[in-house]
């Protein structure tokens, strides 16, 4: 039997036990298109009676919800940086159908990476000066194909869901903590009251009426795409191949591989910039993933041991 | 767009899916601009001189869309002899008054135009002496164009020195690349790559979307930044084809309905002018200057009697002028400033607040709650208890002990709004199209709909007045007051209410279009403009037939006025024979088989006329549009490049400075301000001198996503509040370097009314320009702020002069300002720290101004003293400034 604490697996939701199930979902989220409105947020919160989460003016950027935690399951960054003034000639315009080839650049994005050394002036209000990039990402729980928190959890609060997603659940979860650690982006987290750990459901009281999560039906722009994770996949790999052909070559999909240490996401993203600049995991790996060979390692411990032993019994007898 | 509208921004970005491109002009760099394909930063209040580069442009390269212009717009119309340009007069158009501040427009008109013939244009010159009268007409022109005569003598070659289009290249000549730089800050590439976009972007294949919203308008010249951007988009040929047009993202919900049927003092319903108590004595005076035009305007009469026979009903006959002596007379400038300064002097008993928070949201907050502490009594219906409403016990004054709660006489009724799921009724967006919303739940306790509460006043006043044999009660007794009542707390039915508005004809069923309108009081209607909501006995606002199931102009989604159009104008998206300009671009067209209109959407254009019609001689109303006349609401069937009536402040766009500004006019070095502005001089509304060292920085206010207005929505909401929990500036690193401002730390910001506190955010998404030969600096302040609610702060509109636009009395949100690290005084120390900038700027402090303003009162006692100052020079809004 193949190992099935990491790499690819092709029916989740099967793996875990369940029988004509329905098919993976998940989100894509595109943050080329993010316009920062955090209605994802806001929607969130107001469909899961998650609790406000503190008053904090946190001076970065327009982001004072910092992170993701036990009382924000959707987390908006917000990044500013630095980045050349483009006063390029945008050229004729194109004319395509609605699938056409013309997406375009964001503002003041060259060809290639934004280079570390900007070569342009501070803001002196002079020409030349450089402008800015502001990138915005709405960050939500990954709902690993190998979810380490689910797989440490002992009290089986924390479930596979018919739709492959992962759920905690709130009136089962003892407070012992274990998932905190075990997740490798961070994500799950206890109320500081309780000590119970909570996190993005995907809505699983909504998936089963039918409805696509809160998150993603309130964007606008549909940064946030909800639907069967092999449809998203094809999708996001799509989008990425427009962008490579309007010159945007930074565009790249984080979490969409079945073979990263996760065995890829349920919550995927396309970023135009590295993922440590959003504040996710360059190549997270799912901490139970070392499990068989720790415990192939703790066998041959186990075995020298007892052959130790053995051997010094039978050393006595003579 | 992406953060006050992200809703309508969703089609921004499927427009930018399908390969449209997006820039984006603005001070600031916000959501928008991040995912736009340009951003340009802009001096605040500069935007006429940039959009007057881009005509200039277009004019000198001979960009336009020539075809287009010629049938189209009124570039061909010889101006009379008599017009000065600014250009000749030093930034004066001529006609001004300096006196009363206000424009003569008769030698703005057409040649042509015959006076001794048209008594309408005589008419019209006489009340625009009288600048209220002229701005209740310009708010007419919402819908229907000012009247002109309908055949100006033409020059199809263009090249006569007096056509509209020379006077117009001649205007704008000097809005060089250098001359934008020099006045907005923005460099000749960037104005040269947003002026080829466009360029390339329209065109018989192409169009372009200008979308603004209160950055245009909230300004003491929005109109004519306004006016500027129609001019490039005439030029260009964007204007009634699809794809095109100016779009206005209002403010929130419903502004465009609540200026169809209007909250505005000025108009009536359908954008009927107010009359005016000296210049309307009947009927026949109120209507004549409009009636008989040429265009739907003409049919004034009808409308207005319709309106009439609405409210009165039986008692509305032909022998009473259909009760036209009911409706109230415009007696001078009602507008909300000047009502506000009447309180603080004393002369408004009473005061209704209805989903309004002037203590925050309003210019000059400290000048409202003065007001606001003045009064006798006051109504405040809202969802929250709002500061307007505790100003008595909170407000800054109480703090600094200018104010004191036992001492102000002002009694408050609050009384709880319903939300917009608590009630039915209808929105009306900018697109004019009108949705219905269902209620969902009842309001809790006291909360009720705005229609219960009006509908119950009336009922209440009415069985007061019950018996009264006094004249002056009429108009209440008379009233059509007998709305059916349903659900839990007795609501008027609001689709009976709209039906009322759409109309009843003769046989007391409902109307289908506005052309079935009678002026023999036959026929009542509540609002010309939307009669057809209600066509079949059917509420069309409700209709919601999803997108796939029908075309993608979406008839069948709500209901737009007028007759279910979704695109004003839209005759002009074929060309003078009937055609499509192209293909690509078809929406409607000339159908030779039918000898009818037919396209995509409902024509905006008599139906059967054909392109090559020529009106008769002599002919008036809808008999006088040509076949290539699309703009119908105009007297000459026209658009106009240049507005020879109607803009009270001049007949093309020229920049001037904001009221307040830390640089000296570059275009007109003589002429800094608008010089038709409308100031109201008074103590609590003192302006920072023009270039004064002490403010020496450019504050600029607005919203932030998170937030809504002046915050009673979401600064009382946890889940909003936490997204943004603080108030606070946004300064430039080289601001920040400059004043010693630290991230996160605090600043007082300072104007010549007061100082405010709030903590900092530096960030190079505000940057300095270099403008009027000098770097300046720009503060961005959200204004959502104030004591109440869950995120409390100051309020930024705190720091605003009550400076308006002469046209629609609309405010300036631009101004100067000091910054400087650290929190602001309190109590009497916070007076003292205004009064030191006041004397750094060479100012009166307000205690020296207030002490000449009762000497003032004391000598002409019995006279109105804002009148005779404003005798003196209409704009000497620095009260004390040579103590």
């Amino acid at each position: 039997m193949s190992n099935r604490l990491s790499g690819p697996l092709h029916d989740v939701s099967g793996e875990a036990g369940y029988d004509g199930h329905p098919e993976r979902v998940g989100f894509f989220t595109d943050t080329s298109v993010c316009i920062g409105c955090k209605a994802c947020e806001v929607a969130c919160k107001e469909w899961n009676f998650v609790p406000e989460d503190g008053l904090l003016l946190t001076g970065m950027s327009y982001d004072n919800t910092q992170q993701l935690d036990a009382n924000s399951w959707r987390h908006v960054a917000f990044i500013e940086q630095a980045a050349p003034v483009r006063t390029t000639a945008l050229g004729m315009p194109t004319v395509g159908p609605p699938d056409g080839s013309a997406v375009t650049l964001p503002p003041a994005v060259g060809d290639g990476d934004v280079p570390a050394d900007l070569g342009t002036g501070p803001q002196t209000g002079d020409e030349g000066d450089r402008g800015v990039r502001w990138l915005m990402s709405s960050d939500v729980c990954k709902h690993c194909t190998h979810a380490a928190c689910l797989d440490v959890c002992p009290t089986g609060a924390l479930f596979r869901t018919e739709f492959g997603t992962v759920v905690v659940q709130e009136d089962i979860c003892n407070g012992c903590g274990y998932c905190v650690p075990a997740c490798p982006y961070g994500v799950i987290d206890q109320r500081k009251e309780d000590g119970r750990a909570f996190k993005c459901t995907m809505c699983y009281d909504r998936l089963g009426a039918g409805q696509q999560p809160a998150c993603a039906k309130a964007c606008p722009t549909e940064s946030i795409q909800f639907g069967p994770l092999d449809e998203l996949r094809e999708r996001a790999h799509q989008r990425v191949e427009r962008l490579h052909e309007q010159g945007i070559d930074e565009a790249r999909l984080y979490g969409e591989d079945p073979d990263d240490g996760v065995g890829g996401d349920g919550a995927f993203f396309l970023l135009l910039d590295d993922p440590e600049v959003y504040g996710l995991p360059p190549d997270p790996v799912v901490t139970t993933r070392d499990l068989p060979s720790m415990w192939r390692h703790v066998g041959a411990a186990a075995m020298t041991l007892a052959g130790g032993a053995l051997l010094s019994f039978v050393g006595r007898r003579r | 767009m992406a953060e006050n509208h992200p809703v309508g921004f969703q089609w921004v970005m499927e427009a930018k899916r399908r390969g449209a491109k997006v820039l984006h002009v603005d001070p600031r760099f916000t959501r928008t601009s991040a995912v736009s394909d340009v951003h340009v930063p802009i001096r605040a209040g500069s935007d006429i001189a940039f959009l007057g580069g881009l005509i200039n442009h277009v004019l000198t390269n001979g960009l336009d869309f020539r075809e287009y212009v010629l049938a189209y717009t009124n570039a061909s119309a010889i101006v009379r002899e008599e017009f000065r340009d600014t250009e000749d007069l030093g930034g004066l158009f001529s006609g001004f008054d300096r006196e009363t501040a206000t424009y003569s427009h008769d030698s703005w008109k057409y040649e042509g135009a015959d006076p001794g013939s048209d008594h309408y244009t005589d008419q019209q010159s006489d009340q625009e002496t009288d600048q209220d009268a002229a701005t209740s007409r310009a708010e007419a022109a919402g819908s229907g164009g000012p009247r002109v005569h309908s055949k100006p003598h033409r020059d199809e070659t263009l090249q006569h020195p007096r056509c509209v289009y020379q006077v117009l290249k001649r205007h704008f000549a000097r809005y060089t690349p250098e001359m934008v730089q020099e006045v907005c800050g923005v460099s000749p590439d960037q104005l040269q790559e947003v002026a080829d976009t466009l360029v390339a972007n329209s065109g018989r294949e192409r169009t372009t979307a200008l979308v603004y919203a209160v950055g245009w308008t909230h300004h003491s010249t929005g109109v004519q930044i306004i006016r500027a951007g129609a001019i490039l988009q005439l030029l260009l040929g964007n204007i009634g084809r699809p794809g095109g047009g100016i779009l206005a993202a209002r403010g929130h919900a419903s502004i465009q309905g609540s200026t169809d049927i209007p909250t505005l003092y000025n108009i009536l319903p359908g954008y009927l002018p107010m009359p005016h108590a000296s210049q309307h004595q009947s009927l026949d005076e109120w209507v004549r200057t409009d009636e008989g035009a040429a265009g739907f305007w003409g049919n004034i009469r009808d409308y207005a009697v319709s309106l009439l026979t609405a409210w009165w009903g039986d008692a509305a006959t032909a022998d009473n002028d259909f009760c036209f002596d009911y409706l109230p007379k415009l007696t001078g400038d009602h507008g909300s400033y000047r009502t506000v300064l009447d309180q603080v002097e004393g002369k408004v008993a009473g005061y209704f607040l209805v989903g309004e928070n002037p203590a925050v949201g309003s210019s000059n907050g400290r000048l409202q709650r003065f007001g606001l502490a003045n009064l006798d009594w006051l109504v405040v219906r809202d969802l929250q208890l709002i500061e307007s409403a505790t100003f008595w016990k909170n407000g800054p004054e109480i703090e600094t002990g200018e104010l004191k709660t036992e001492e102000i006489g002002t009694e408050v009724f609050f009384m709880p709004a319903a939300t917009h799921v608590e009630k039915k009724g209808t929105f009306t967006n900018t697109q004019r199209l009108l949705q219905w919303r269902h209620q969902a739940v009842e309001p809790p306790q006291d909360c009720r709909s705005d229609l219960w509460f009006y509908h119950e006043l009336g009922k209440r006043m009415r069985a007061r007045l019950a018996g009264s044999e006094d004249p002056r009660d009429r108009p209440l007794l008379d009233l059509t007051w007998d709305y059916p009542e349903e659900g839990a707390h007795g609501d008027p039915d609001a689709e009976v209410v709209l039906r009322e508005i759409n109309g009843t004809g003769p046989d007391g069923s409902a109307l289908s279009s506005y052309t079935q309108l009678t002026s023999d009081g036959s026929t009542r209607c509540g609002c010309w403009i939307y009669c057809g909501v209600y066509a079949d006995e059917t509420n069309q606002a409700a209709r919601r037939k999803p997108g796939q199931e029908q075309d993608w102009v979406a008839l069948e989604w709500g209901w737009a006025w007028p007759a279910n159009r979704r695109h004003l104008y839209n005759r002009a998206s074929a060309d003078p024979d009937g055609k499509p300009w192209s293909e690509r671009k078809a929406y409607v067209w000339w159908d030779d088989e039918q000898q009818r209109w037919t396209g995509h959407d409902v024509p905006d254009f008599i139906a059967d006329r054909h392109p090559h019609h020529e009106p008769p001689e002599g002919a008036s109303g809808p008999d006088a549009i040509g076949g290539s006349d699309p703009f119908i609401m105009m007297t000459d069937g026209k658009a106009w490049l240049y507005a020879p009536a109607g803009v009270t402040d001049g007949p093309m766009p020229t920049h001037y400075e904001p009221p307040e500004s830390p640089v000296s006019n570059p275009l007109h070095p003589h002429q800094q301000h608008n010089p038709a502005r409308r100031a109201y001089p008074h103590e609590l509304n003192a302006r920072n001198p023009d270039l004064a060292e002490a403010f020496p920085y450019v504050f600029t206010t607005y919203r932030l996503t998170e937030h809504h207005t002046a915050g009673a929505m979401s600064r009382t909401l946890p889940y909003l509040s936490e997204l943004q929990p603080e108030f606070f500036c946004e300064v430039s690193p080289a601001l920040a370097a400059e004043r010693g401002l630290e991230h996160l730390g605090w600043a007082t910001i300072t104007s010549a009314r007061t100082a405010i506190e709030a903590r900092v955010l530096v960030t190079e998404r505000m940057r300095p320009l270099r403008a009027g030969g000098q770097v300046v600096h720009q503060v961005g302040l959200p204004y959502h702020w104030g004591p109440n609610g869950h995120s409390t702060g100051d309020a930024a509109n705190d720091l605003v002069n009550v400076t308006v636009d002469p046209n629609v009395h609309i405010q300036d949100k631009v101004g100067t300002c000091d910054i400087r690290p650290g929190r602001r005084p309190r109590g009497e120390a916070l007076r003292s720290h205004v009064a030191d900038h006041r004397l750094r700027a060479g100012m009166a402090t307000e205690e020296q101004a207030w002490a000449r303003h009762r000497e003032q009162q004391a000598e002409q006692s019995g006279e109105d003293e804002v009148a005779e100052s404003e005798a003196e020079d209409p704009h000497d809004d620095e009260q004390g400034s040579n103590q």
